[in-house]
């Protein structure tokens, strides 16, 4: 008898009670839903890039300037070859100037600033410089470049903006990324008697860079995209521009340029050149994703 | 990133007088490796070389002896706390000197202080002096740097370079210090044949460091700190993360190693003290209570609080 009632007892404390199991699929469909919504504009996004942008690409498109002739129906506008080249160029030199700023700057921050006062000082500079919104760093190139010059805009100035943009991305990634290289590493090499500088080129360095590639690729990738800190740095142009010492286009500024337009065909231009610089943005980001999968830190 | 590809390999053959390269053992001593004095400030080779105690045996003969080091009034502090305080305390050259203590008491940082790589932790520091037979590793005039290449150190876990391939790891002492006097292809097979690993690594010197198993990053780590050819080893708990047969290759490894070098190690295990140690030395809350020849630690010690240690009575 007791017997019998001490093998039944067990199972059922054991057992799921229906309400706790309501609740369970209750929760599930809510995060479910959640994620779905969220999921809805970001599909949407995507398709009428695909279906307007799609529409408007053709081997003129990437091969021609934009002309500028956008008043008659018929008239041929031209492609967008200015704005890709451009953002190419003026991306390429921000980058060029605040990588390697951004680098030393977290390498400093890391390996000798550690937490001194002037360290933490320059961190929270970091952090106040990363909320600074976009369109205060072009206000600020202006103001010192081109006011402050009274010269006009270049593509150099353009650069200079997104430079800025980029410095607190590229800093407090790296430095992320360089915390993470276990301590043990840098105080065995320190241990055979290497000098700091040959333990930080030699072992820090070279472990952390799938991680720091991720985070520079992701700030240039955020850099191509800003429109406000160009639009009164580089200003906007019609022909296609190797010298960032001049007026130098550039994809974000040609759509902002475009969608205002109120012929059709120009409007159409702005999705084929939108969809470009998010496929551009999109390969970096493909990229840095396979950069940090090659990482060897957590 | 390594900084030096395979080219400069090359040009360091021709240095290299061409009897060296067959056999390494012979002329080691006198030509391939580097006399002691340079390294650290200006001393003559005689001033810090002390004699070898072992002449006796053949292997001896073939391998620079370690020096002795000694502890004056060692005090250790982390920002306000004070983690070693004060230690007068003797490793003879070409010994094994086993620390013991519980958790706490200080024996990593003691020994971290020997080789000045306890500075490197912020707001840590150390007064007092530790003499590298007859100089002072704390002196201003000595340079950190030479220091740590005079005193090797093996750490609790194994950490190969992660970038760097088999070989990579082992030449990276010669390359990160700048000293590649000899050939660096025998100067990394003489050090992982020292630490016992040449055999097993010998036909995968290209794969990475991280792709043997712990017992063997931890002989890899021990061919590292040898390839820079230190007077001392270091080891703070070398075989707290490995089995018991990694251990006991690492404690025969430790056994010959001692023939060229001087090591103090680190352990929580008393068995492995007793195993290896030729002397041992029990802390106790950043103190000394006592140091002697292992049997005696072990079998009749003269503090009671060594024997309730050592009998598992505390700790």
């Amino acid at each position: 008898m007791s017997a019998h009632g001490a093998s039944t007892q067990p199972l059922s404390r054991f057992a799921v009670s229906p309400a706790r199991r309501r609740k369970d699929l209750l929760a599930r469909a809510a995060i479910l839903a959640a994620t779905l919504l969220a999921l809805i504009p970001l599909v949407l996004i995507i398709y009428y890039l695909l279906r307007k942008g799609l529409g408007s690409w053709s081997t003129s498109f990437f091969t021609t300037d934009p002309t500028g002739n956008t008043f008659f129906k018929n008239s041929n506008i031209g492609g967008i070859k200015s704005a890709i080249l451009g953002t190419l160029e003026i991306v390429a030199l921000a980058s060029a100037i605040s990588i390697p700023i951004g680098i030393c700057v977290a390498i400093w921050l890391v390996e000798y600033g550690r937490s001194s006062r002037f360290a933490s000082v320059v961190r929270f500079a970091v952090d106040v410089l990363t909320g600074v919104p976009s369109i205060v760093f072009g206000l600020f190139i202006f103001i010192v470049l081109v006011v402050g010059t009274g010269s006009t805009y270049a593509g150099y100035k353009g650069s200079c903006a997104l430079a800025l943009l980029m410095l607190p991305v590229v800093i407090r990634s790296a430095e992320v990324i360089l915390l993470l290289v276990p301590s043990g590493l840098r105080e065995s090499a320190l241990a055979l008697g290497a000098p700091r500088w040959r333990v930080i080129f030699s072992v820090v360095l070279p472990t952390a860079l799938p991680g720091m590639l991720t985070g520079v690729l992701l700030a240039v990738a955020r850099a191509a995209g800003e429109t406000a800190p160009l639009l009164f740095t580089a200003g906007a142009t019609l022909k296609t521009n190797f010298n960032l010492g001049q007026f130098t286009n550039s994809l974000p500024v040609q759509i902002y340029n475009d969608v205002i337009s109120p012929t059709t065909s120009v409007e159409h231009r702005a999705w084929g050149a939108a969809l470009t610089l998010v496929s551009i943005i999109l390969l970096l980001n493909v990229i840095a994703r396979l950069a940090s999968r090659r990482s060897r830190l957590g | 990133m390594t900084v030096e590809g395979s080219g400069p390999e090359v040009t360091d053959r021709e240095h290299e007088s061409s009897s060296e390269i067959g056999e390494p053992p012979a002329g080691a001593a006198e030509g391939d490796s580097r006399p002691g004095a340079p390294r650290i400030a200006a001393r003559s080779d005689s001033e810090v070389r002390a004699p070898s105690p072992n002449g006796a045996t053949a292997r001896a003969a073939e391998q620079t002896p370690g020096l002795s080091i000694a502890l004056e009034e060692l005090r250790a502090f982390y920002g306000r706390n004070e983690a070693v305080k004060g230690l007068d305390l003797q490793f003879h050259a070409n010994e094994v000197t086993a620390i013991i203590g519980p958790s706490g008491c200080g024996k990593s940082t003691m020994i971290r202080c020997i080789n000045r790589m306890h500075e490197e932790i912020p707001g840590a520091r150390a007064q007092g002096r530790v003499m590298l037979d007859d100089l002072d590793v704390y002196d201003p005039s000595v340079d950190v740097v030479a220091v740590r290449r005079a005193i090797g150190m093996v750490f609790q876990k194994p950490n190969p370079f992660p970038t760097m391939s088999i070989f990579d790891n082992v030449a990276a002492g010669p390359r990160l210090t700048s000293r590649r006097r000899g050939d660096l292809r025998q100067t990394v097979e003489s050090a992982l044949r020292s630490a016992g690993l040449w055999e097993e690594v010998a036909d995968r010197l290209d794969q990475p460091g991280a792709s043997l198993s712990g017992g063997q990053q931890q002989r890899l780590c021990i061919a590292r700190s040898l390839a820079v050819d230190p007077d001392v080893i270091l080891m703070d708990e070398p075989c707290s993360a490995l089995d018991p047969i990694a251990t006991l290759r690492i404690e025969e490894l430790i056994d010959q190693l001692k023939l060229r070098v001087t090591i103090v190690i680190v352990t929580h295990n008393m068995q492995q003290a007793a195993r290896v140690a030729d002397r041992t030395a029990f802390l106790l809350d950043g103190r000394l209570v006592e140091v002697g020849p292992t049997h005696e630690i072990f079998t009749k010690p003269n503090d009671p609080r060594t024997e309730e240690y050592v009998t598992g009575k505390f700790g």
